[in-house]
């Protein structure tokens, strides 16, 4: 009990500086923080806690990609695919192809069957990695239903992986999106198969973020038909700034992915917000063709399906860079011009769960916390002090040291700190305290019992202990099982726990026998304290 | 310096006759939460509803809840509640069907902003579709059962498996309470209450464990006391120390409680009423289970008077004997 080593004193010691290190540029004013910095040479990190969308505000987006719509689509380029094929092979089909919720079915002469499905497997787009062709799961089931009729389904396999697909794609598009709003940290990432996050700390007008995220932003440049033209060769789609439709041709002249560049800008004549765009070369070219050819005729822009505006082509337009009005505020033309310059989602996205936090809120509940934090632990120490004396005050310092180090592990693995991590560290410091409390009592207990001072101290924490770790293991296994399977708010709670223990262990039981030892070398009392 | 002292010194308080007591009252407890579970439900939040929960302040003066209600109504169909959220500026509004899309909740957010923005600040808007809050509930729920079949193999490894058997009912028992008092008190259940839930069971088992590590170190040491007069000591031996502990948590969640803000409170106060709860069955529901679960079996039985003492060696010695014969007749 009495012999402490001096290299654990020291380590002790040298752990207990660090952590008030790691802390205190958090606790600075900002501008304390910057001129700290300022001063420091460049290979002491400064780094601060990193607050909870709860705590600094901000805003928690959900999105899900729509996988009936994936599925669609997939179905759709089947029929097409299987369509292309049936007339290069030049096999007749009889009441054309048939659309089945997850595939397509069709009928032939069934002496052709043989020489057709082969050909119909081979339409199957490779799954996965094409690089890596290890496990090549089954993306089509072609499936011989007799006497001529033929179904071909797409396979879960396969729809699961183009939905892999578009959240990977839709992560890029979304990250250069949010990126042009120019915020700090946002965290862009899949959760689950079919699911994107997205929290954007300290953001002022959610409305334009959740405006960002869920357009697709899929731009067309498509001919307005003629009067007079067959109905299977356009569509009537809704216009954005007034009401009736417009007859637009299904061919596509130009499309999105051929612009290089798109900037809000103004008209020069109106001064309207407009937005200016420039295409590549291959659109640029296809662009000046078409707009030769048909001089004088009507073209309409199209985003998402609806028509922005239908401007009449004056003639032939072949510079390669064009301009988009259509009644735009300012803002929407700006947000306009970002969608365009990161491109078009793969997919349709919803949005599933959205939670904004207002920074005024955020505010208040840090001064709550911290209020919280204050009176409970002034309290908590207060208690420990009239109860246990001396002894008392080690327990308190330890309780200290315990939270510097819990705040400064959250710092050092750039955790989040939550509400709910504010709850685990205050519960924390409960588990702390019930250490200090197993061992002075138990002190105390073995000294009522006759025991010396010195044999009383070395029992009471050697028994102690055994209680100690066994419920602290305890409760570390159900922390770590929250942190596993719980998600959000849950885990910010298991984070603080599972630190606050393994941490409570070093300060409650090893500092604070530290701390008892050398005061009993000092002190030399011939009576406990307790 | 006179310190204070909650637990009187060296108690011979003789908890195990309160089983005849308070295993009656906790199944009464238990059947009540049950039964409030099944019939009155919990009041969901929309954590776990799904729904659209909007937080506002007015802008100058006081809330005008009747108003809101009103421009509400005119706004959406179907339930909306409105509250009053700690000051009077405060105001919190829930809405929306469960089976609604959030992107059908998200249009009318836009219209309530709209409508509202002018006399109030929106400080939180949080939209949760249906199908996300019903993950939440399984993966919930799924951790919770984990949570307490793994700490039920870690006692069964540290201690007797009558040990892992009574924590485990005595946290099943708080955890009913638990679950129960938020049906009765209809305090928000949401994420965060699974987080008291959780912390609660972590509790009671801590408290468990601290009362079984001493019963464990009991049995070694006073191998011929009953069992029912051996847990009694131990309990009287670790009674300073856990009066001591729940009342600092108690501090402490107190001021979460008084201080913590409105979003934390529902967490609090299940956690105050967890301590209770966990103090309690670490005492009177997972002590006593062990004499029912027949620990130590060889002595449990014997009556501590000194006279019939006398009488339990009698009775073991001619089964002695018998088992030998037993023995060679086998080999």
């Amino acid at each position: 009990m009495l012999r402490f080593a001096t290299w654990k004193i020291v380590a002790i010691l040298s752990m207990t500086a660090f952590a008030l290190l790691v802390i205190v540029p958090s606790l600075l004013p900002p501008g304390a923080r910057a001129a700290l910095v300022d001063h420091l040479p460049g290979f002491v990190p400064v780094r601060t806690i990193v607050l909870g969308l709860d705590l600094q505000g901000g805003s928690h987006v959900l999105l899900e990609v729509d996988s009936n719509e994936v599925i669609k689509t997939e179905v759709q380029n089947l029929r097409d695919d299987a369509r292309r094929l049936l007339r290069e092979e030049r096999i007749p089909i009889s009441g054309g192809i048939g659309l089945l919720p997850r595939g397509i079915q069709l009928h032939v002469n069934p002496e052709e069957r043989d020489k057709i499905l082969p050909k119909l497997q081979q339409l199957a787009t490779p799954i996965g990695n094409p690089l890596l062709r290890g496990s090549a799961a089954q993306a089509l089931y072609v499936n011989d239903m007799g006497n001529g009729a033929i179904q071909v389904l797409v396979t879960d396999a396969a729809i699961n992986d183009r939905i892999r697909r578009a959240v990977d794609q839709s992560i890029e598009v979304l990250r250069r999106r949010v990126d042009a709003l120019g915020t700090t940290e946002p965290i862009i990432e899949r959760q689950g198969n079919d699911r994107i996050l997205v929290e954007v700390p300290g953001l002022q007008n959610p409305e334009r973020l959740k405006e960002i995220l869920g357009t697709t932003a899929k731009l067309e440049f498509r001919l307005v038909a003629n009067p007079g033209e067959d109905p299977s060769n356009y569509e009537m789609l809704d216009q954005t700034d007034q009401p009736g439709k417009l007859p637009v041709e299904k061919q596509v002249m130009v499309e999105g992915e051929d612009l290089t560049d798109a900037q809000p800008g103004f008209d020069p004549r109106t001064g309207e917000p407009v937005v200016n765009f420039r295409f590549n070369i291959r659109g640029g070219q296809r662009f000046g063709e078409v707009t030769s050819e048909n001089v004088g005729r009507l073209f309409a822009i199209v985003l998402d399906g609806k028509v922005i505006s239908a401007p009449r082509i004056l003639g032939p337009i072949t510079g390669g860079s064009g301009q988009i009005s259509g009644h735009f505020t300012v803002e929407s033309a700006n947000n306009l011009a970002i969608l365009l310059r990161a491109g078009a989602l793969p997919a349709k996205l919803t949005i599933v769960e959205e939670r904004t936090i207002g920074p005024g809120l955020g505010e208040d509940s840090i001064k709550a916390g911290e209020h919280a934090a204050f009176v409970g632990a002034g309290l908590v120490l207060f208690y420990m002090l009239i109860t246990y004396g001396t002894f008392g005050i080690f327990a308190n310092i330890a309780l200290a040291v315990h939270v510097a180090f819990i705040f400064a592990a959250l710092i050092l693995l750039g955790a989040t700190l939550t509400l709910p991590g504010i709850a685990g560290i205050v519960l924390t410091i409960g588990m702390a305290v019930d250490s200090n409390v197993l061992i002075y009592e138990r002190i105390r207990e073995e000294n009522h019992a006759g025991r010396s001072i010195i044999s009383s101290l070395d029992a009471g924490f050697k028994r102690a202990f055994a209680t100690i770790v066994d419920s602290n293991v305890t409760m570390f296994v159900a922390a770590a099982i929250l942190y596993f399977l719980g998600s959000g708010p849950v885990r910010g709670f298991a984070v603080s726990l599972g630190l606050g223990i393994m941490t409570s262990i070093v300060t409650a039981v090893t500092m604070t026998r530290m701390m008892i030892a050398l005061w009993y070398q000092y002190a030399r009392p011939n009576k406990l304290p307790i | 310096m006179k310190l204070l002292r909650l637990a009187p010194e060296n108690t011979k308080f003789p908890f195990m006759r309160f089983r005849r007591v308070s295993y009656p009252f906790s199944a009464v407890m238990s059947i009540v939460s049950v039964v409030l579970f099944l019939t009155l439900g919990m009041n969901f939040g929309i954590d776990f509803a799904g729904g659209t929960l909007m937080e506002l302040r007015a802008k100058s003066g006081h809330a005008d809840i009747a108003a809101v209600r009103a421009e509400m109504h005119k706004l959406t169909s179907g339930d909306v509640e409105v509250q009053g959220f700690g000051t009077p500026s405060d105001l919190i509004v829930r809405f929306g069907v469960r089976k609604e899309r959030a992107a059908a909740q998200e249009t009318t957010v836009e219209r309530i902003e709209q409508e509202l923005g002018k006399d109030y600040i929106f400080r939180r808007v949080e939209v949760v579709g249906p199908t996300v809050s019903s993950e939440l509930v399984q993966s919930g729920t799924l951790g919770v059962v984990i949570a307490i079949v793994a700490v039920l193999c870690y006692l069964w490894f540290r201690f007797e498996w009558q040990f892992a058997i009574g924590a485990i009912i005595a946290t099943m028992h708080d955890l009913l309470l638990t679950v129960g008092f938020f049906a009765i008190t209809r305090l928000e259940f949401n994420t965060t209450s699974i987080a008291a839930i959780l912390t609660i069971v972590g509790y009671s088992l801590n408290e468990t464990v601290v009362v079984l590590d001493r019963i464990r170190e009991m049995l070694k040491k006073y191998r011929r006391m009953p069992t029912d007069q051996l847990i009694d000591i131990s309990v009287n031996a670790v009674l300073p120390r856990t009066i001591m502990t729940a009342t600092t948590v108690f501090l402490a969640l107190l001021s979460l409680v008084v201080f913590g803000g409105e979003v934390i409170r529902s967490f609090s106060l299940a956690m105050i009423w967890g301590i209770c709860v966990a103090t309690y069955s670490s005492v009177f529901i997972c002590s006593p289970m062990l004499i029912y679960l027949g620990l130590r079996n060889n002595s449990a039985e014997a009556p501590p008077e000194p006279a019939s003492k006398e009488v339990k060696p009698k009775a073991a010695t001619p089964a002695r004997p018998v088992a030998v014969v037993k023995k060679q007749a086998r080999a």
